[in-house]
């Protein structure tokens, strides 16, 4: 299984979830996350959300944290799916699914996925709407979420 | 010669997707190009003198000290926001 996706189109939830079980019997726990574009202006200024990436490195990037993943926690299927280019409020973003025999490794490494991810991979949120562009800010919660991993810079 | 991509915001603000510039012996880490950069003035400094600024080496991140060579890729941008 290719473990990581970077694509414009929308993914499957359903179909993704199913592969990472899909009849191996070893596989006792399967954990899911999904991101989704939350619409911020609440429809008053419809607005949408540009996801830049920079090409080539965001895909080794991923593979990168999967692969730290998979040392950590004795894992067996993992998939991350992450969208890019032009999404609306209530497009899923990102997929992570993690695969393993029993379920602590699978929740641990799911979360772990998601805030190394949110701290290190090259993408880049833009919030679009009538009064123009604005580039989303990293949030202090994100970094402080990866270091409880032991993350440190680069 | 060095390729510099810039992302984000920080491709707005400069004004530039990236560029290229030539090496020599004097170019020794990330930071040095940087600093390089810095001395353009104006938005330059403004920018890359960010405290939140990261950055890639060849596709992978890097620190400010990560030594580098010639042919290298380097990427600056703001603190990435994916997910």
């Amino acid at each position: 299984m290719v473990s990581v996706q970077v694509q414009t189109e929308a993914f499957s939830i359903d179909e993704l979830t199913r592969r990472l079980h899909d009849e191996d019997n070893t596989t006792g726990a399967v954990v899911t996350f999904v991101g989704y574009v939350r619409d911020i202006n609440l429809g008053k200024n419809v607005s949408s959300m540009f996801l830049e990436h920079y090409p080539g490195m965001t895909e080794r990037s991923l593979q990168n944290i999967v692969d730290h993943a998979k040392q950590r926690w004795p894992l067996k299927r993992v998939k991350i799916v992450h969208r890019v280019g032009p999404l609306k409020a209530g497009d899923p973003i990102v997929f992570v699914g993690v695969a393993s025999g029993h379920r602590q490794a699978s929740f641990e490494a799911c979360s772990f996925l998601m805030d190394v991810l949110k701290t290190r991979a090259p993408f880049w949120k833009r919030e679009d709407n009538q009064s123009g562009s604005q580039w989303v800010d990293g949030r202090e919660s994100d970094q402080v979420a990866a270091q409880r991993w032991g993350i440190t810079e680069a | 010669m060095i390729l510099i991509n810039y992302f984000a915001r920080y491709r707005e603000q400069l004004g530039s997707g990236g560029e290229k510039i030539v090496h020599n012996t004097s170019i020794r880490t990330v930071d040095d190009v940087r600093n390089l950069l810095i001395e353009r003035g104006g938005a330059w400094k403004e920018v890359l003198g960010e405290a939140s600024l990261m950055c890639a080496l060849n596709q992978e991140l890097c620190k400010l000290d990560a030594p580098i060579e010639d042919f290298d890729e380097i990427a600056f941008f703001p603190q990435v926001t994916g997910g």
